[in-house]
């Protein structure tokens, strides 16, 4: 019953079911805290197997976005539709089942569970075992794909490792590979990037350029070179607002977003 | 957040050319064999009332501790629940009070008796659920009191104060299961089942979600999980083990009243729980042998040292004040510090077995 979880049949489906509908599509969407907007009537349309990046200085509403989209907290105006449903007030698990999946700027992980442990505890969340009284057998479909996603990653040294034990960047990898649980049809990262070495970087972007063609995301990240090299299209928030979008190389070349992040206003 | 310390660090255990027999850790061999000779060793007294008792009370304060230990929530209401299945078991089945109980066969009466206290509690959990910490306990106290004082004033179902006497388990088998011997091993048989198998589920994914959603309940939300379904299903489990306790209670004593399941043995539960330590399910068993210990002999201990019998409360009180001084998470965590202790290096005052 849990095979067709990861079977190629069900995302194509779920595509096919929904038609030409955009992956993500945000209409004046606002978040309020008190009297601070922290998002400012945003407007995205995100195409299913589109790669975005959002750039943007501290405070300019990224993870807020984020938030909003996946739920963690409502937007206070706004619709946001996720493949055609309008999912804006759907609680988070209800998102997560319909195939979204965002990764935590501080890893949210279970560190004292195994890598292998936690990829299951993901890949279980979305099936239907979630209620299950049963302990994995040794051929659990889910289980399987638990082991494939370790592999996807490349985490199969530290497959057995508690978490705790793991180093910071393999933590990061361990993010990446909860959000591919599933059968994942869009992808939010939030700065995957952050806090990694320079190898570490390369092997994150190898990660998320070796994803399947299909499977569109979003990315914050604050290097631009690592979002660029990831990315097709670029979103510049500021304020809570978006000001810009287009190609990696209009956003380079543009001299607002050359002001902004070569010291321009506050951040 | 290192809260899944459990021995076994996978889920699938690596168990090339061992069966699950050989896996069984000695300590299990012995203290069940030691349980299963019992009746040969101790008399009539001390397996009907101090092993019966203790199995029943531990059974109770095990779905606390299901709740507690690996759910983060700390429920007073157990022992309504357990109330719930004596109290149905009297009114479906057999009792003296025949104007009102249906004297229908147990196969009938012990299932719906099962379920209507799964269904009280299962509302208890959702209620509960909405709050968290204190007011966890003190809503599911409010739900306790409610069921007394309601219990002790309706006549028509519950038989105000006097409840129901004559509730005695059926002759199955053509045996007498209030005899000591056999009641010993029907209630060991319930309490055996009910750790085994919260043991079983809290390596499986109900029992882990149930452990994650503890931890860290945004993070769940955001793999998939319901965590307020979960949190409710898990109120269910744990009602099941109460109600079970709930009724053998009943048959121990013959009889039902709301005094059963009045405040005094709510909190008891939760400090049975206490003692023992939630954070494994032999924890609330150890609390209860020790709580009918202290209950059924600190009288005669009082009356010897020439004090006022009736002050056993007073040595209950201290008993637990010792304990939670000295090791905050029970008997067990007392355990583990100790056998860490005995594994420490001496010279360099580190532990033996790495991290």
């Amino acid at each position: 019953m849990n095979a067709d979880l990861n079977g190629g049949s069900t995302i194509s489906e779920r595509l096919g079911a929904t038609g030409t509908a955009n992956a993500l599509e945000l209409k004046g969407v606002s978040k309020f805290f008190g009297a601070l907007a922290a998002l400012d009537d945003i407007d995205i349309t995100v195409r299913p197997s589109e790669r975005r990046a959002v750039l943007g200085s501290n405070g300019a509403g990224k993870t807020t976005l984020f938030n909003c989209v996946a739920g963690d907290f409502p937007a206070t105006t706004g619709s946001i539709r996720f493949f055609g449903e309008d999912i804006t007030q759907f609680p988070p698990h209800e998102r997560i089942r319909r195939g979204l999946r965002r990764t935590y700027q501080i890893s949210l992980l279970f560190t004292g569970l195994t890598v292998l442990d936690n990829i299951f505890l993901a890949c279980v969340g979305v099936s239907r075992s979630r209620f299950s009284f049963l302990r994995p057998g040794r051929d659990d479909a889910l289980m399987a794909s638990a082991e494939n996603l370790v592999r996807v990653v490349h985490l199969e040294d530290a497959k057995d490792e508690q978490v705790a034990t793991l180093s910071y960047g393999q933590q990061r990898q361990l993010e990446i590979a909860i959000a591919l649980a599933g059968a994942p049809r869009f992808i939010l990262f939030d700065e995957p990037a952050a806090g990694l070495s320079p190898t570490e970087r390369s092997e994150l972007i190898e990660i998320l350029i070796g994803l399947p063609a299909h499977m569109g995301f979003i990315i914050i990240e604050h290097d631009m070179d690592v979002a660029l090299r990831v990315a097709e299209s670029v979103s510049m928030m500021h304020n809570g607002r978006i000001f810009k979008e287009g190609s990696p190389a209009e956003i380079e070349d543009d001299p607002e977003v050359q002001a902004l992040y070569l010291g321009g206003e506050d951040g | 957040m290192s809260v899944f310390d459990s021995t076994e660090t996978s889920l699938v255990a690596p168990s090339e050319g061992q069966s699950w027999l050989e896996r069984i850790p000695i300590a299990y061999w012995v203290v069940g064999l030691i349980l299963l000779i019992m009746p040969a060793i101790a008399g009539d007294f001390m397996l009907f009332q101090i092993f019966g008792w203790t199995f029943i009370l531990g059974l109770i304060a095990l779905g606390l501790m299901f709740l507690g230990g690996y759910g983060g929530m700390v429920s007073l209401a157990q022992m309504s629940i357990a109330g719930v299945g004596g109290y149905m078991v009297a009114i479906f089945g057999v009792s003296a009070i025949d104007t009102i109980s249906l004297g229908w066969p147990w196969y009938v009466a012990i299932p719906i008796a099962l379920i209507i206290a799964m269904l009280f509690g299962t509302l208890t959990g959702w209620l509960a659920v909405r709050t968290e910490g204190i007011y966890t306990i003190m809503i599911t106290l409010a739900i306790a009191a409610a069921f007394f004082y309601f219990a002790r004033q309706n006549y028509v179902m519950f038989n105000g104060f006097s409840g129901f006497n004559g509730v005695l388990p059926p002759m199955l088998f053509g045996v007498d299961w209030r005899g000591p011997a056999a009641f010993y091993y029907l209630t060991l048989f319930w309490a055996a089942l009910g750790y085994l198998v919260v043991l079983y589920i809290s390596r499986a994914p109900f029992g882990l979600a149930l452990q994650g959603v503890r931890d860290n309940p945004r993070r769940m939300s955001a793999l998939g999980y319901n965590v307020t379904a979960h949190r409710v299903a898990a109120y269910t489990f744990a009602a099941l083990l109460a109600a079970i306790g709930g009724i053998l209670l009943t048959w121990q004593s013959a009889q039902i009243s709301p005094g059963t399941a009045g405040i005094g043995p709510a909190i008891d539960i939760l400090v049975i729980a206490v003692i023992g330590g939630m954070r494994h399910p032999v924890g609330p068993f150890i609390g209860a042998f020790i709580y009918v210990i202290l209950k059924t002999y600190a009288i005669d201990a009082l009356v010897t040292l020439g004090l006022a019998g009736e002050r056993f409360q007073l040595l209950i009180g201290i008993a637990f004040l010792v304990i939670v001084f000295w090791s905050p998470d029970g008997i067990i965590g007392l355990w583990d510090r100790l056998r860490e202790d005995r594994k420490r290096d001496p010279l360099t005052g580190r532990g033996g077995e790495g991290p």
